[in-house]
């Protein structure tokens, strides 16, 4: 009788690990969610280092060595994008609003991704009155207009960063909820699951090891989408002044220079550079969120 | 012997979507799986349920291992009602009533390694981790899945149809049940893999004492299987006999028409016009009386009126018509 | 003979290499017959059959061989003019291929019109007379197919191949889904059909049942190749090929008196592999060392076999009938 060594963990192992493998993997396979993801790890490392790159203070007004306003300086080599009409060095304003962008838009991806997945499993799998009620609630949600329900709950709860992300995220999860629902609805008929069930797994455990592993790639993609989403509306708020005026962002930059005619003056450098970061963040996770679409449903690979 | 597996009047209704018409006039249209079923399971009993699509076999075999609830009538599992199993009892109950599934492809989870997927039930009902290995091996002996350390680390999408479900019987053999409810085990398989694995299942039965419940739509099959076979129609059992008797002497008209419709590999065999009419009726209106009269060569006005009963015969069968 | 297939040969690009789904294949399909081509699952039956009809997936192609029908061979050009009009096809999921938004009459006249040519009213006469010959009501030419059972799905699948007179009707897999009864009436439709309108058919299946109730001539592949052929009658009761035997024993019989059925050990070979000699030498029971070098077809003209010990034929019939004999190839992988 040959030794039975212990089995290793790997055969008891959640299954979750191996997703979670394959997910992280997943932008070696796909070269634009790989673009996406070198994007992000730019910015992340911007916002990271965003004192070492950016010296000056990003609110300070500035003088210059004559005394005046350095205001509206054209770029060059002291500011390398120039400065603001109060004298604010755009630069710095650019390097620190990663770190607002950055924060928001994942602040707002992990919360969708979190109250969409759990919402979704629960109705999905138990139904009946747990199921309409969520999905009554979602449907409410869904029914509000995006923008403006931003700026009435910021008017309400005030101009701050997080509530900002709070709004979105309140408007965000029911989508995600949605098809991570019907996803479930469909899992839940499945050979295996019935088995778990006559095995004598309780719901709780086939929810969450076999269900979910599953629909996770799901919930990737609706975060990856959320981030997007999050910092649009983010600049979008901003723009249109409802943003936190204590924090810079790329939305106040491009509000600022709105509100002072910077177009009118070819003060390019003001405003390109930020709208130029808005589109680039949120294409990364648009690329993402594609290639983990791939991953959940892939398509055949002909030849 | 007593009985293992008891059924009294069956029912199981499916609801269905109503129009706005159904609501207004306050009617209920449901899908009639079951009518009315009846029978027993001694224990150690084989005991096939045969029946074309939409005949509510798979139906009664989900209800056998309460995975729904009947809408009415009783069932008891070892003298004790089935309905009001809950918690520990219930606990109990899946570890002695297991299912072998009919697509081997689909019934294990494609991310788990088969060890994994054989050890769950073990995990499920709480046995103690030291147990498990010897457990999984001893339930991969049963199977006969030769060198199953090669077979621990794969997964799923590794395996053939035949190996597969030799690894769904292990996973339902792993905690020594008394119950299995095979559906349609092998008619994903191809043919020369099939024998194999209804070998098995008699072999299984026969170590281990189980008492097992065939669910199939191929009559030529259930004959290597079980000695006793009950023909359903609609959700109604309309003959319950010895299955060569079904085969070589069917009474009820619908199982002669069964049986008289399974072609088998003689050229020479009977082209006969089936003893059958029409198709078979929305099941969620079907015929008043026996459901089967509109396509019955024999119909009554007796048939329309009233719908029979399953009565034993003098031969020691029990069959649903007006006829006898 | 209406059609031949000479020594076809189908292939697959796949992720993992080349897959050759049909590798040497030849049978014939005299005129007015039905011919069964029966084996398991990736034997390549389907895959002939698609090629025959030139609708194989994108990633197959007709690597090598000939397919002659009346005698044209047949290439990508021709076989596009002679579909539908010449020889009709009914896939394994005829059922689910009719149109949904569309009723079943005027999917019918479509075909008849587009591809046929006829005038509108011509084509409702024969939509009406198509129907009939598959027993189905006229007046269910005015349904939609979700309002048809799988069975008259399957007729209605039926009546649209032979819309256009074709000589020869492929189909593939027609009853397997269908329940034993509804499956009789089907095989009595198609029967009926070769002789109303003396169509040849080709009837894919993994059933020799269906095969011994429906065909003429039936023809054994296995791992993509052509392992037996001949009349039913023949095949059927003095099978020369050691696959055939076996499966005719894994087959069950609702009137024999035989309580045993006995597998065929192992799975059949992964044909991305490259293949020498005979394909199904790890399942035999009979193989030598000379069977791993080609075995070519051999046989007295019209009951052909692909096995080196054809000579041998009878007495291997007869261990085959033991079930002793087949355990010996179950020692190779378990299946």
């Amino acid at each position: 009788m040959a030794e039975r060594a212990e089995p290793a963990p790997a055969r008891t192992g959640w299954p979750l690990l191996p997703v979670l493998r394959r997910m992280a993997a997943m932008p070696l396979k796909d070269p634009f969610a790989f673009a996406g993801v070198l994007i992000y790890l730019l910015f992340a490392l911007v916002a990271l280092f965003a004192a070492e790159l950016a010296p000056l203070d990003p609110m300070e007004i500035l003088f210059t060595k004559a005394g005046k306003l350095a205001a509206n300086v054209p770029p060059g080599a002291e500011f390398p994008l120039g400065t603001t009409n109060l004298g604010r060095d755009i630069y710095a304003q650019l390097i620190y609003g990663t770190r607002s962008a950055l924060a928001v838009g994942l602040s707002a991806a992990i919360i969708v991704a979190t109250v969409g997945t759990i919402v979704g499993l629960v109705a999905g799998y138990f139904g009946g009155t747990t199921d309409a009620v969520l999905m009554r609630i979602a449907d409410m949600a869904l029914s509000l207009p995006f923008l403006p329900f931003v700026i009435v709950l910021t008017g309400f709860l005030g101009a701050s960063t997080s509530n900002i992300v709070l709004a979105v995220a309140l408007l965000l999860w029911p989508n995600s909820a949605r098809v991570i629902r019907s996803q479930v609805l469909t899992l839940r008929e499945r050979a295996y699951v019935e088995a778990a069930r006559v095995t004598g797994a309780s719901a709780w455990r086939i929810l969450f090891v076999h269900i979910a592993p599953n629909i996770l790639p799901l919930s990737f993609v609706y975060a990856a989408i959320a981030i997007g989403w999050a910092i649009i509306t983010e600049a979008s708020v901003s723009f249109l002044g409802f943003g936190d005026s204590g924090s810079v962002s790329w939305g106040m930059m491009l509000q600022d220079a709105f509100a002072s005619q910077a177009l009118s003056r070819g003060q390019y450098a003001w405003f390109v550079p930020p709208g130029i970061c808005i589109v680039l963040v949120v294409v990364a996770g648009f690329f993402i969120s594609r290639g983990y679409e791939e991953v959940f449903m892939p398509r055949l690979r002909g030849r | 012997m007593a009985a293992l597996v008891e059924l009294r009047d069956v029912v199981k209704h499916f609801p269905v979507t109503r129009s706005l018409g159904e609501i207004a006039r306050g009617a209920h249209p449901a899908v009639r799986a079951l009518d009315g079923v009846t029978f027993d399971v001694g224990d150690g009993d084989a005991v096939a349920i045969v029946g074309e699509s939409g005949c509510g076999k798979t139906t009664l075999g989900r209800l056998m291992l309460k995975l729904v609830e009947p809408t009415g009538g009783a069932i008891n599992f070892g003298g004790a009602p089935m309905a009001g199993l809950t918690g520990e009892r219930l606990r109990d109950f899946r570890r002695q009533a297991q299912l072998v599934f009919q697509n081997p492809f689909d019934a294990l989870n494609p991310r788990f390694t088969i060890y994994r997927a054989v050890v769950e039930p073990l995990i499920n009902a709480g046995i103690d981790k030291a147990e498990h290995a010897d457990r999984v091996e001893g339930a991969f002996r049963r199977v006969h899945l030769a060198d199953f350390d090669r077979y621990f680390d794969r997964y799923p999408h590794q395996l053939s149809g035949g190996q597969l479900q030799r690894v769904v019987m292990a996973r339902a053999l792993v905690l020594g049940p008394r119950f299995l409810v095979a559906d349609e085990p092998v008619s994903m398989l191809d043919v020369s893999v099939r024998a194999g694995i209804l070998a098995l299942l008699r072999e299984v039965r026969e170590t281990m004492g189980l008492t097992a419940v065939y669910i199939s739509h191929d009559l030529a099959l259930v004959r290597y299987l079980c000695e006793r076979t009950l023909v359903m129609y609609l959700g109604r059992v309309v003959e319950d006999a010895a299955t060569e008797e079904i085969v070589r002497r069917p009474r009820h008209p619908y199982t002669r028409a069964l049986v008289a419709a399974v072609p088998v590999p003689d050229p020479d065999q009977s082209r006969q016009p089936l003893p059958i009419k029409g198709n078979v009726p929305d099941a969620r209106e079907p015929p008043s009386g026996c459901s089967f009269r509109d396509r019955c060569p024999h119909a009554m006005p007796r048939c329309a009126a009233e719908t029979p009963l399953l009565r034993p015969t003098a031969d020691g069968r029990r069959v649903a018509c007006h006829l006898d | 003979m209406i059609l031949e297939v000479d020594n076809l040969q189908i292939h697959y690009s796949t992720r993992d290499g080349t897959a050759r789904a049909v590798d040497g294949a030849s049978f014939v399909v005299p005129e007015g017959r039905i011919v069964g081509l029966v084996g398991e699952s990736g034997c390549g039956k389907t895959t002939a059959v698609r090629a025959i009809m030139g609708v194989l997936a994108e990633n197959g192609r007709q690597a090598g061989g000939r397919i002659v029908f009346k005698g044209q061979a047949m290439d990508e050009a021709t076989t596009r003019r002679l579909r539908w009009r010449d020889i009709a096809y009914v896939p394994q999921s005829a059922m689910s291929s009719l149109d949904p938004v569309y009723t079943v009459g005027s999917q019918l006249i479509e075909v008849l019109t587009k591809r046929g040519g006829f005038s509108r009213t011509t084509a409702r006469a024969r939509s009406v007379e198509l129907f009939d010959l598959v027993g189905l009501n006229e007046r269910r030419l005015a349904d939609y197919p979700h309002q048809f059972s799988g069975g008259m799905r399957q007729r209605a699948a039926i009546a649209m191949a032979l819309a256009l007179e074709p000589s020869l009707l492929l189909a593939d897999e027609p009853v397997t889904a269908l329940d034993v009864i509804v499956q009789r009436q089907i095989l009595d439709v198609l029967r009926s059909l070769q002789q109303r309108l003396k169509v040849s058919m080709v009837l894919v299946t993994h059933d020799i049942s269906v095969v011994a109730y429906l065909c003429d001539e039936v023809v054994v592949m296995y791992a993509g190749q052509v392992v037996e052929s001949g009349p039913v009658r023949e095949v059927l009761a003095r099978p020369r090929h050691p696959y055939t035997m076996g499966l005719r024993n894994a087959f069950p019989d609702l009137l024999s008196d035989a309580l045993e059925l006995v597998p065929i050990g192992g799975s059949p070979p992964d044909l991305r592999e490259p293949l020498s000699g005979c394909r199904f030498v790890p399942r035999c029971p009979f193989a030598q060392p000379a069977c791993s070098l080609d075995a070519a077809m051999s046989g007295d003209g019209v009951h052909q076999s692909a096995c080196r010990r054809d000579g041998e034929a009878d007495t291997l019939r007869t261990a085959a009938l033991d079930p002793r004999t087949w355990q010996r190839s179950s020692s190779f992988a378990m299946s």
